[in-house]
């Protein structure tokens, strides 16, 4: 903003926006405040409505529970390999595909027959029973590959990436052409490193795709021995108890902690361990959003 | 190059369009695509002789219509709030803490909301420690809708302004400091100026808003909904889930999808034909 003459109205202007903007914020954090002040609480505490924002009792038997719990760590693990394996095939991918599609159509002349091959995915989708029907035909069933492969090339993200490298001046690639350097040679020492913002914005969003998604683990896998960590969770946010009647294997040691915890502070406890690795990206990746990701949907 | 990526969208993608043949079929899962015996539109006829598929259409398109006015206005207000901060710190930490809903599942934020909501939850005992309620948000047909979309927007609208924010640092400072030369206060430039500067984008995610009309929020919906609330709650996709999911009734669900993914076909090309139109944008 320009310099300005702050008149009183102005103050009163940005006292009250400031109000406002707090607000808005508090809404966005006080849920999650609360969720972790219920997982660290006692659950008589709990069961009385007395925790807000502010652990009553404090303790952390739930996260003993949880984490000595087979079945949330499995989940956990399914969810790691998922991630780490689907983000780096959709990344591949991205590039791989953009790249080639970001040339003119004087440079890969069958440019548009592509485009407009991935395009009509984003227009018209099949829907889910014949998704489904796909999956188990080719056999993926119960597999870790049908939570990857069915979602593998995201059409939206490549084009983010295309439209960010194609607003890049045609001078770097040609002098690299000139040096001499390949196709691979160019996409990988030229392009890429200059196309940080987004590909920092679409691994973000494949991340959070990935550790995000429930409804391929509940349809596609048949036991709950094979759900990610969200499908998991979706089943005890629908069936609440759900959680504590399953936990059968109770040894001795955490039998001490069935006085400390309930559904409500375990449960709590399992959906605040699950947004921790979101937690731990996205503020750092925010500087990139309005490069990575307005200069590669909104063409000047 | 290319490769992998044609081969894989020609299996999951171009796949399953073909699969929505079924919706033609009496349909015998053992026996493939093309296995079972044509019946023509008669699943399409069953559909739409259900009792229920009106108030379905129905909720889906109210539900989406209201989250898609909110999800414009309230990140665009927020936009032109956030704006006048001017300390670049304190904005980066008011935009931190909104984008946060916009990054978690709605599985996580169904089992929050499940908690503050419910009868029980912070915000009843709020709500009656000053005499009113308790509210059943998610149990009371009228309310549930609204929940939705007040959840929603909750959810989007942080991470929803970046766009705008976008825009607002491309319009040129001179103009405000020419406005000022002839007089004009911050409410006017406000509206001489900054609003001008963003129409194009608030056109264009108008626009391709659109294209979601029949998409009312599956994941959110079906999370939080209970029997209860299916007759204001139930919108196409969660139709569509217990349909062929729950009942097994693979034709019957495929025709509610496909004549889900016909309307919104229609509605996502004349999105993106007006947004080449009136904003330029062309998505590749």
């Amino acid at each position: 903003m320009a310099k300005l003459k702050t008149s009183a109205s102005r103050k009163v202007f940005l006292v009250v926006n400031y109000i406002v903007l707090v607000i808005l914020s508090l809404m966005c954090v006080l849920p999650f405040i609360n969720l972790l002040a219920i997982s660290f609480s006692d659950k008589t505490a709990v069961a009385a409505n007395e925790v807000s924002f502010w652990p009553v009792g404090f303790n952390v038997a739930a996260y003993k529970f949880i984490l000595s719990n087979d079945q949330f760590l499995r989940a956990l693990w399914i969810s790691v390999q998922r991630t780490v394996l689907g983000v780096l095939i959709n990344i591949v991918l991205i590039v791989f595909t953009a790249y080639p599609l970001s040339k003119s159509t004087q440079e890969f002349r069958l440019r548009n027959i592509f485009s407009w091959f991935f395009v009509v995915t984003i227009l018209f989708s099949g829907g889910l029973i014949p998704t489904y029907m796909v999956v188990k035909y080719t056999g993926l069933m119960n597999t870790l590959w049908a939570m990857i492969l069915p979602g593998a090339v995201q059409v939206f993200n490549m084009l983010v990436v295309m439209n960010y490298m194609r607003s890049l001046p045609k001078e770097l690639e040609e002098a690299a052409y000139i040096d001499g350097a390949g196709h691979f040679q160019t996409l990988f020492n030229v392009i890429l490193p200059v196309c940080t913002p987004t590909l920092a914005t679409v691994t973000l969003f494949a991340f959070v795709g990935h550790w995000n998604s429930w409804y391929d683990g509940m349809i596609y896998m048949n036991t709950v021995d094979k759900y990610p960590l969200q499908t998991y969770l979706q089943t005890i946010v629908i069936n609440p108890e759900a959680f504590f009647r399953n936990a059968t294997n109770i040894s001795a040691e955490l039998g001490n902690f069935l006085n400390l915890v309930s559904a409500r502070t375990t449960n709590a406890a399992q959906l605040f361990l699950a947004t921790i690795p979101i937690l731990c990206v996205y503020p750092f990746l925010q500087k990139y959003f309005t490069t990575g990701l307005v200069m590669g949907s909104v063409k000047g | 190059m290319l490769l992998p990526a044609v081969i894989l969208v020609a299996i999951y993608s171009y796949g399953p369009m073909v699969g929505t043949v079924i919706a033609f079929q009496k349909f015998n899962p053992t026996k493939g695509f093309f296995g079972s015996p044509w019946v023509g539109f008669d699943n399409f006829k069953n559909l739409f002789t259900m009792p229920t598929i009106g108030q379905v259409i129905y909720n889906t398109v109210f539900i989406s219509l209201c989250k898609m006015i909110g999800g414009i206005v309230v990140p665009v207000i927020f936009a032109l709030l956030l704006n006048e901060v001017g300390r670049l710190t304190v904005k980066r930490t008011f935009q931190t803490l909104v984008y946060l809903p916009h990054f978690l599942s709605w599985v996580i934020l169904a089992g929050i909301f499940k908690d503050i909501f419910s009868q029980t939850g912070v915000v009843n005992i709020a709500l009656q420690s000053i005499g009113i309620g308790p509210v059943g948000f998610l149990s009371n047909q009228q309310l549930f809708p609204f929940t939705m979309i007040f959840t929603d927007i909750w959810k989007g609208f942080g991470f929803g302004s970046v766009i705008y924010l976008a825009a607002l640092t491309g319009i040129d400072q001179n103009l405000y400091e020419a406005a000022q030369i002839d007089g004009a206060g911050r409410i006017q430039q406000t509206i001489h100026i900054t609003l001008p500067g963003i129409l194009s984008t608030i056109v264009l995610m108008t626009v391709l808003s659109m294209a979601n009309i029949l998409n009312g929020g599956f994941d959110q919906i079906y999370n939080m909904y209970t029997p209860a609330v299916y007759a204001t709650g139930d919108i196409l996709d969660t139709f569509v889930f217990r349909l062929g999911i729950d009942n097994a009734q693979f034709a019957l669900s495929t025709a509610a999808g496909l004549f889900k993914s016909g309307v919104s076909f229609v509605f996502i090309v004349v999105s993106y034909w007006m947004a080449d139109r009136f904003a330029g944008y062309r998505i590749f």
